[in-house]
């Protein structure tokens, strides 16, 4: 009994996980079907921040839960406005710029802080003991923190003027602008939203991971996949994809190891996109955010 | 931009290429020529990304996929058999079918293109934190170890059938160049085939060509696994160049240098990402000496700079000024001898 909920909880936070890291380049990917491929990036300098804050005698929960997403969504808007508005209907041109941007920003971190690991923060909060089970009781708290993520999202998009005028937006951008929506102004407020919250899961991330200037590429792999396998809808989509994938992922890694779990997550989103190109959402649930 | 190369000039840079690989090692150090292999290698890389890119229009983000993929298998099969002979077909049989069976899932599937990117790219970095994780005795093919994060050690090639006669590195600086020659013509040749120009039909325009009863599937997995089959060519004499393989083959960085490459050398021309290969491995080179600016830095503002500026690539840019140019040399000659019909007095009023 302690085995089977010990390895339900694991499961749960490798599912949590997973849509904590796909959260933010899904919220710009459905919104303004960008792609980013500087979402390591985002994620890498919301660990930053919290290192750098912490290390100046910034308290940890402050750093985490204020500063990283205050000062990535800061430079996610300045990004949209120098870079991305000069992309919007170039796909292909996006994805490349944003590649370069990625490569930019693990240029400068390195130039700035060296290319090894900067002082790693222990997790907070201790361990909560399951039977004879022990679990991380910041894994518990992350849970927490990606189900409230979610519900702040949707309310947002469902209850506030700007999450109607931006749905408004992501079904047809030039209807919008027909009826006095700036839509260049959603585009680039959604893009600070979706860095803010990339770099809030960077910021939480640091203390399990540690920081490296390339430690974006360890998460991106994931991110993509889930991304495109939930579709355009933002929560529908990350939810399901990180369930479905991330069920796979913590069933195959408890069974043969962490190595196999990412192998099979992959293998189970090619599948899946062969019967289901537009994504999970693209078939099922499509009237959904 | 072109639609099918012109295989003349196809025939012409080749011969330029041979005068090269004759010249080279009389001129050039003998360490330039054992680094040059590897950047051979890269070149082939570079050299199907541009058929698979700039003539397929598959957006193939993770091409060092099927590179490494080459490479390894090439590795552990080299060691099982003792010897090059075989090996180097396995290195490409191997990768061709990996390309074939991801292409099947992806272009049956009819993903678009822009998820094709980040799939082939996820692909790339899923098989970086596999092999990393290969460490230790327990990860071996028949002899030969996995060997982790070091990798694992790529024997040199031999004359073929004969495993104890190993070739020199300036031979083996023949054989590379040779292969990139010889993988350039058929390259070069492909695409002026028709089906080289049903390709190009579908990368201007799916929609139109599948109208026209072409099966763009099919057409798209065809060149995608020969591009893969190219790649790992390049993985092989990389991998033999170097010495070893190790993971660094399917990180993120060097998929984002194959990326610039064809991105600086020009989409629509094959030479173009070969040469741009050479220019920014020695570019790469020379910053790897120095410490003020990170190569890193350096490659992100090339590639958003060609993306915002110069979206085209180099050769394509020269190749359209030239063409500009001579037009507009042309259009001076026609009028000035528009100018010398006229009558003198009108001239003059003109200049006035």
């Amino acid at each position: 009994m302690d085995l089977v909920l010990s390895l339900i909880l694991q499961i749960v936070y490798v599912i949590a996980n997973l849509a904590l890291i796909s959260l933010g380049l899904a919220i710009i990917f459905g919104m303004m079907r960008v792609i980013n491929l500087a979402h390591g990036e985002f994620l890498m300098l919301g660990g930053y921040t919290v290192v750098v804050a912490t290390n100046n005698g910034v308290n940890l929960w402050v750093a985490m839960l204020i500063l990283a997403p205050l000062v990535v969504g800061i430079i996610g808007v300045i990004v949209e406005r120098l870079l991305i508005r000069w992309l919007y209907g170039r796909m292909v041109d996006t994805l490349l710029a944003t590649w370069g941007l990625s490569l930019l920003f693990i240029g400068i971190i390195t130039s700035i802080f060296g290319a090894s690991t900067s002082t790693t923060i222990s997790p907070p909060l201790g361990v909560v003991t399951i039977g004879e089970y022990s679990s991380s009781g910041y894994e518990l708290f992350l849970i927490g923190v990606v189900i409230a993520l979610l519900i702040a999202v949707y309310c947002v998009l469902k209850f506030t003027t700007l999450g109607l005028v931006a749905r408004g937006t992501m079904q047809n951008a030039d209807m919008a602008a027909a009826l006095g929506v700036s839509t260049s102004r959603i585009y680039m407020i959604t893009f600070g939203l979706g860095a803010a919250v990339s770099g809030l899961a960077g910021g939480l991330l640091a203390p399990v991971t540690g920081v490296l200037p390339t430690i974006g590429s360890i998460y991106i792999a994931k991110a993509f996949i889930t991304v495109i396998s939930g579709g355009a809808a933002i929560l529908a989509g990350t939810t399901s994809a990180s369930i479905l994938l991330g069920g796979i992922n913590g069933i195959v890694s408890f069974l043969t190891g962490p190595t196999m779990g990412e192998v099979a997550l992959l293998i189970a989103a090619i599948v899946l996109l062969r019967l289901m190109p537009t994504g999970i959402t693209g078939r099922f649930f499509r009237k959904s955010q | 931009m072109r639609l099918t190369g012109d295989f003349r000039g196809t025939v012409v840079v080749a011969i330029l290429g041979v005068l090269f690989t004759l010249i080279a090692p009389s001129v050039l150090e003998f360490f330039t020529i054992l680094t040059l292999t590897q950047v051979i290698g890269l070149a082939i890389l570079a050299l199907s990304l541009g058929l698979v890119w700039g003539y397929g229009g598959i957006l193939c983000f993770g091409q060092t996929a099927f590179f490494g993929v080459g490479a390894y298998s090439y590795a552990v099969a080299a060691v099982n058999f003792g010897g090059s002979t075989g090996a180097i077909l396995v290195g490409v049989l191997v990768a061709a079918a990996f390309a074939a069976i991801l292409g099947y899932f992806v272009f049956y599937g009819r993903v678009s293109d822009v998820y094709l990117a980040v799939i082939t790219l996820t692909v790339a970095l899923i098989l970086y934190s596999l092999i990393r994780r290969t460490s230790g005795p327990e990860y071996k093919i028949g002899n030969a170890l996995l060997g982790g994060f070091n990798g694992t050690g790529a024997p040199p090639i031999n004359v073929p059938g004969r495993p104890d006669i190993i070739l020199f590195p300036e031979h083996t600086f023949y054989v590379a160049m040779g292969a990139l020659i010889l993988l350039y013509l058929l390259c070069g040749w492909l695409v002026t085939t028709h089906f080289g120009r049903v390709c190009v039909a579908i990368r201007e325009n799916e929609t139109r060509a599948e109208l026209l009863a072409y099966d763009t599937r099919a057409y798209k997995l065809g060149i995608f696994t020969i591009g893969a089959a190219v790649a790992a060519v390049g993985g092989i004499f990389f991998s033999v160049g170097v010495s070893r393989v190790t993971p660094d083959v399917f990180s993120l960085s060097q998929s984002a240098l194959t990326i610039i490459w064809v991105i600086v050398g020009g989409r629509g021309t094959l030479i173009g990402p070969i040469l741009a290969c050479f220019a920014l491995y020695y570019l790469t080179g020379s910053l790897g000496t120095q410490q003020v600016l990170n190569t890193n830095l350096v490659l992100g503002v090339i590639l958003i700079a060609f993306v915002l500026l110069v979206p085209q690539g180099v050769i394509p840019g020269i190749a359209g000024w030239l063409r500009n140019r001579r037009g507009k040399r042309g259009d001076r000659a026609r009028e000035r001898r528009m100018r010398m019909r006229r009558p003198r007095g009108a001239a003059v009023e003109d200049e006035a």
